[in-house]
């Protein structure tokens, strides 16, 4: 079976964020970038699939500036098999949004003929957590969210997912094709090594304008601003259990 | 009535709720409030589950709620467990014979999973997870971990919406009831795409995490299970729930629907206690907005104090017991 895994360029988990100068984002200059980490893991569950000999053929896609081909590198050296760059200049933590995404995606399974597609429960940067679920509901297929299990039968027509709900776990069993969805605790992604890293830079990688595809790119929200948020005042450090107990109570935290 | 057909499409307001075996789960009263606050009314509130006698208790509660007006009640074996195909196609045809401006969800991992797809099928953006509205069609929301927060407009004609529930008072009790209608069932109500297999959900005496008055906290320096347990004991004399850091769950010290972060439950109690814990920003966009943070660690560098309004620097072993201790008197 053909796995299809969506990954997305992001502003690296560990920095930290300025607002820009025209208070319409985040400041995107010269600021570290990585594939989101929820792409990860969703790119190293389908590369177990493939070294369990479930899937034959992973693919990654990314979309966004030219810079994603270096994230969709990185998705080919942890061991997808090739990769296709949807171009889009549109920013991708703003303006190009989930709906469009899905739209694109939806088209790639098409010409593809994926029989499951892996991405992540959301981007950090966006927090969405809508595009899984937007491509599922366009292509009318099955939808198995935050997964933290996943396991294909052996006649590959169904999957059983382990999904992380409020409260708990809930496991569901969805026939195939079927998008699913990551929670962090579905793996724990590899670091690639350098001969793979090597390899990967063979690897086909396939460029498509996404102007080309015939979906309506136009973003469904504008932003009207971004502002930091709500500055906490300055604490205090206390010197014993006492005196914290005692500010508490002073201040009415605790009885 | 032809001369309606000629008027302005009028506003109008439906909740889609989230409950749990015959309760309703407390994010949908949240959410409810943020209807009121959009002023698309009437607010009608969809009840839809497998069970009838769970649905129709449902349904009776949120009736009498401040600011609901009507309640659609639909009880299906489709709709057992809330799968997202079947009840994403429920709503489908309900708005279509209701046309609703607005339809909106609690954010919690129910309306996370459907409002996408119920939007997806629309050809309408979702705005997730607003902590504000300026307007029936301006939200703000909170994007890179909750480190900015974004206005938007929404340009589409049906604003499918999810509410943070911290951001937004429960709605209260009115004493009136709404009247409860039933709603249509489409055709096909089971897509027969998803099954549910089994659920596995934590036991638990203390207040619910997502709405404890009072949370106390661990990370990764409670070094173990069994001294995770220190903190049940703290929780319980202050009548708060137990919450983690995403280390303290990988960890495996507890379970992993107590994480509290940017991927997993929003929190915002009237007392947040966090004990050995870092403060990276990920867990930080999850507890950020409480209303007094104590931090205890004793790495007094720790990105946690920045924001504490009261840090305790000192080993959390022989501060946990002193505390407790204090806390009884």
């Amino acid at each position: 079976m053909r796995v299809l895994v969506g990954v997305k360029r992001v502003v690296d988990f560990a920095v930290r964020v300025r607002i820009g100068a025209d208070k319409m984002g985040v400041d995107l200059a010269n600021v570290k970038m990585s594939m989101n980490p929820f792409c990860e893991i969703a790119v190293e569950e389908a590369v177990r699939l493939k070294e369990a000999k479930i899937a034959s053929d992973v693919v990654a896609v990314s979309i966004g500036p030219k810079q994603c081909q270096e994230t969709l590198r990185t998705a080919l050296a942890m061991g997808a098999d090739r990769a296709i760059h949807i171009l889009s200049d549109l920013r991708t933590d703003r303006d190009l949004q989930p709906l469009a995404v899905a739209k694109l995606l939806a088209n790639i399974v098409g010409k593809e003929k994926a029989d499951l597609v892996i991405l992540g429960k959301q981007s950090i940067d966006d927090d969405c957590n809508q595009t899984g679920q937007m491509l599922a509901g366009l292509l009318s297929w099955p939808q198995a969210t935050f997964a933290s299990k996943l396991t294909i039968a052996d006649d590959k027509k169904n999957a059983t997912v382990v999904r992380e709900i409020d409260g708990g776990l809930q496991t569901i069993s969805c026939v195939l094709p079927a998008v699913v969805t990551c929670d962090l605790r579905l793996n724990e992604p590899r670091y690639s090594s350098l001969p793979n890293i090597m390899k990967a830079r063979k690897k086909p990688l396939e460029t498509l304008a996404a102007s080309d595809l015939g979906v309506d790119l136009e973003p469904r929200l504008q932003t009207v601003s971004v502002a930091p948020p709500p500055e906490r005042k300055a604490g205090v450090i206390v010197e014993s259990v006492d005196e914290l107990v005692a500010k508490l109570k002073a201040v009415g935290a605790v009885p | 009535m032809w001369a309606l057909g000629i008027r302005r499409r009028a506003l109008s307001t439906l909740v889609v709720a989230d409950h749990v075996k015959g309760a309703v789960q407390p994010a949908t009263l949240n959410a409810i409030t943020a209807a009121a606050s959009i002023g698309a009314s009437p607010v009608r509130v969809l009840v839809t589950g497998g069970d009838k006698g769970a649905v129709d208790s449902v349904a009776k509660s949120v009736s009498g709620v401040d600011g609901v007006d009507g309640v659609f009640a639909v009880a299906h074996d489709a709709y057992s467990h809330l799968l997202a195909e079947n009840v994403s196609s429920l709503v489908v045809n309900l708005h279509q014979k209701e046309k609703f401006s607005h339809i909106l969800f609690p954010a919690t991992t129910f309306g996370k999973n459907v409002a996408p797809r119920l939007a997806a099928l629309l050809d309408v953006a979702v705005v997730s997870d607003i902590i504000s509205v300026g307007g029936p069609d301006t939200f703000t929301k909170p994007v890179y971990a909750g480190n900015a927060i974004a206005t938007v407009k929404s340009k589409d004609p049906v604003k499918v919406v999810t509410v943070r529930p911290t951001a937004f008072a429960a709605a209260a009790s009115s004493g009136k009831s709404a009247s409860i209608a039933d709603a249509a069932v489409p055709d096909q109500p089971e897509t027969g795409l998803t099954k549910w297999v089994s659920e596995d959900i934590v036991k638990s005496d203390r207040p619910e995490l997502a709405s404890a008055k009072v949370i106390v906290a661990g990370g990764r320096a409670l070094k173990s299970a069994e001294n995770f347990n220190l903190l049940y004991k703290l929780a319980d004399i202050l009548n708060g729930a137990v919450g983690a850091s995403r280390a303290a769950v990988d960890a495996g010290f507890c379970s992993n629907d107590l994480q509290i972060g940017q991927t997993g439950k929003v929190v915002a109690p009237d007392l947040y206690i966090a004990i050995g814990i870092s403060g990276a920003i990920q867990h930080l966009a999850g507890m950020k907005d409480s209303k007094v943070i104590v931090a205890i660690n004793k790495d007094k560098e720790a990105p946690i104090f920045q924001i504490a309004d009261y840090g305790l620097v000192g080993d959390l072993f022989t501060i946990i017991p002193a505390l407790e201790k204090a806390l009884s008197k």
